[in-house]
């Protein structure tokens, strides 16, 4: 980002990366599948690197909401030093956090989620899927709770399964009614409290009483939280991926 | 002697509705013991909010059998009341039926009430053996042992009663039997009644009747069913915000900003001597407690619940009847101190709520969406993390190597903010 301010470009996107997308080993490839997509859209993009830092999701949800303004209004006072168009994000946590939870502390961005951008790139004919690698596949998607039911995102990604040509299936609890991972609320920074099962194991169940032969995913959390599911559940070859992968591949990027 | 029976309807009436504004006067004081709080948003949203969720009980339908039911119920204890306007107007003027001159239109209204109040009787009839019989799991939770469930009969019962009094009281009503229009149930209900006193079952059947209802009234303040009137104003108050958002603190910001800068403009709305988040109802804000004193029990968020289907402890209905019950429990020592709350020694949190119930939450927002009156447990768990870390620094240790892993490299995980750019070099 500090590259194109000296340059006097102004990137249309500001791509968050998120903690996960950086740091997280398997989160890291669904950052570059995406960053590909970008590249192939043309999209002139840009990240703040080193100048990003949390968004402050886990700490609000754990009740630290000190922790949480100290880190939005240090996020805030970066992202306002630059121009920008809007803000992408490949984690619905960053995506919800940064959109209805910074305008009061200052930061008002246009602000999406990677999957709704994906969509809008499609219409507008700057990405293609021709579809075809994913015929006959079954996929099913997991909702996660803060692009679904916090923001009542449901379509954008199942748009994009759909140009797959692949065979959507949805899960017993989907959409409005989806089942948590598990993750949220910080929960995945924790061990969970006494109980009679994991709440993953039991939405992997729900994934894989479906048949998928791939659960996508769009959410770095949701996508740990599943992958882990179908180890224990040794069901290896049920595929976990974002969407942003799946559609990376499709285009042999 | 003549009016003796007006006289003494006049005092049942009276006495009925005095207690039952006294009620209602002690649930809004109760109320009121929370944080006074801001509506905001869109008027003409709330007000569709009311047609469609409360009135037109929208959210109901996800569960299309019960929803069908409890329609039925609903319209029925709509349209019958109707009913009661006249039998007030009889009670107090001493006269019989004083809308039966209307002909043909009374016939076709009594019919009405008749033929709902058969499918009244019927509906609560299954919900009893659904209640009761079926082993639905939503009723079997912990918290649904001993008064919750009885209460949730009692209301059944009353509704039987109350239902079958009407029928009998037209059945025995030989005048009305004879009009022969309207008695479309009763006709098949009053032979039963043949060689008995029936002008002595009617004015039975017709006394019991009205005192039920206004028993029935009063009833609501103590029970769950206090939902008939509470759906509106909750619905009304219900956030219009998208569910991922949770607000800032005002008293949290303020101290942020005199941390950044000691000369800062503060926001008045954030005293600084208030507590951070909430460990008694005194904390909570008045809609919360509001939505406390609307659920009834039902249990579709904590069916929906994925901490709760794991077999943790949290169980979101669970939240709200504590809150409910801390929140009474403090109406009644203000009512022996004489209208002043005496500290017993309590809290919601810790006393009635545990820790262990609030940390097993993911803010996933299902109990939210399942309640069809708009109730939102998750807002009063995160209000009580709030107190748990703000004022008690009392998270589990994962989540404080978390938060300072935040506070010293700007990520939940130990690692260099330096390095945010590493997925780049593959």
């Amino acid at each position: 980002m500090a590259d194109l301010k000296s340059k006097g470009e102004i990137p249309e996107v500001l791509f968050w990366v998120g903690c996960a997308g950086s740091f997280d080993d398997r989160a890291k490839k669904i950052t570059r599948s995406f960053v590909k997509l970008l590249r192939s859209a043309k999209v002139s993009f840009a990240v703040l690197g080193a100048e990003e830092s949390c968004s402050g999701d886990p700490a609000k949800r754990a009740g630290n909401d000190f922790l949480f303004q100290m880190q939005a209004l240090s996020n805030i006072e970066t992202m306002n030093s630059y121009e920008f168009k809007k803000i992408v994000t490949a984690c619905p946590h960053c995506f919800n956090t940064i959109k209805n939870e910074y305008p009061s502390l200052g930061g008002k961005y246009m602000v999406m989620h990677h999957t709704q951008f994906l969509k809008t790139l499609l219409d507008e004919g700057r990405l293609t899927i021709d579809g075809g690698q994913f015929r006959g596949k079954k996929i099913t998607f997991h909702d996660p709770c803060y692009l679904g039911r916090a923001n009542g995102i449901y379509e954008a990604p199942r748009d994009l399964i759909k140009k797959l040509d692949a065979e959507l299936v949805e899960m017993k609890s989907c959409k409005q009614n989806g089942l948590c991972c598990g993750a949220g609320g910080a929960q995945m920074f924790k061990e969970s409290e006494p109980g009679n099962k994991e709440i993953n194991i039991e939405r992997t169940e729900q994934a894989l009483q479906v048949e998928p032969d791939i659960i996508a995913a769009s959410c770095p959390f949701c996508n740990t939280m599943m992958a882990d599911g179908i180890k224990s559940k040794g069901k290896t070859e049920v595929e976990v991926s974002d969407i942003a992968e799946i559609i990376a591949r499709e285009k042999k990027l | 002697m003549k009016f003796i029976p007006n006289f003494l309807f006049g005092f049942i009436l009276f006495f009925g509705i005095y207690f039952f504004v006294r009620n209602i006067k002690k649930l809004k004081r109760n109320i009121r013991l929370g944080v006074e709080t801001k509506t905001e948003g869109s008027i003409k949203q709330r007000w569709l909010n009311v047609l469609l969720i409360a009135l037109g009980q929208k959210k109901m339908f996800n569960k299309p059998i019960s929803a069908f039911i409890h329609f039925i119920v609903y319209i029925g204890f709509i349209v019958i009341n109707i009913e009661v306007l006249e039998i007030i107007i009889d009670g107090i003027f001493g006269t019989h039926r004083f809308f039966s001159p209307l002909g043909r239109i009374y016939g076709v209204l009594i019919g009405t009430f008749e033929i709902l109040a058969l499918l009244v009787f019927i509906s609560v009839i299954i919900f009893w053996l659904r209640r009761n019989m079926l082993r639905i799991k939503r009723f079997m939770s912990n918290e649904m042992v001993g008064w919750p469930k009885k209460d949730a009969n009692l209301i059944l019962y009353f509704e039987i009663v109350l239902m079958g009094l009407f029928i009998i009281m037209n059945a025995t009503d030989v005048e009305f039997q004879e009009m022969n229009s309207g008695n479309l149930v009763s006709s098949y209900v009053a032979p039963l009644f043949d060689g008995l006193p029936k002008n002595i079952i009617e004015r039975v059947a017709w006394w019991l009747h009205i005192i039920g209802i206004l028993i029935f009234l009063n009833y609501l303040f103590y029970s769950k069913h206090l939902h008939i009137i509470l759906a509106f104003p909750n619905t009304y108050y219900g956030s219009l915000r998208p569910k991922g958002y949770l607000e800032n603190p005002a008293n949290v910001t303020n101290e942020v900003k005199l941390m950044i800068n000691p000369n800062a403009h503060l926001d008045e709305r954030g005293d600084l001597s208030t507590k951070f988040g909430a460990n008694d109802v005194f904390d909570l804000n008045r809609i919360q407690l509001l939505n406390a004193y609307t659920c009834t029990e039902c249990g579709r968020c904590t069916s929906e619940c994925p901490a709760n289907i794991t077999g943790k402890r949290l169980s979101p209905r669970k939240i709200m009847m504590d809150t409910r019950d801390r929140m009474e429990d403090i109406g009644k020592n203000i009512d022996i101190n004489g209208g002043v709350f005496k500290p017993d020694g309590k809290q919601l949190l810790g006393d009635y709520i545990t820790s262990e119930e609030i940390w097993a939450c993911t803010s996933c927002n299902a109990c939210v969406q399942s309640c069809p009156l708009s109730i939102n447990p998750m807002s009063i768990i995160l209000e009580m993390r709030r107190y748990l870390v703000m004022e008690e620094s009392s998270a589990p240790s994962e989540l404080n190597n978390m938060m300072s892993n935040i506070e010293n490299n700007g990520a939940p995980w130990p690692y260099n903010q330096m390095d945010r750019l590493n997925w780049n070099n593959k």
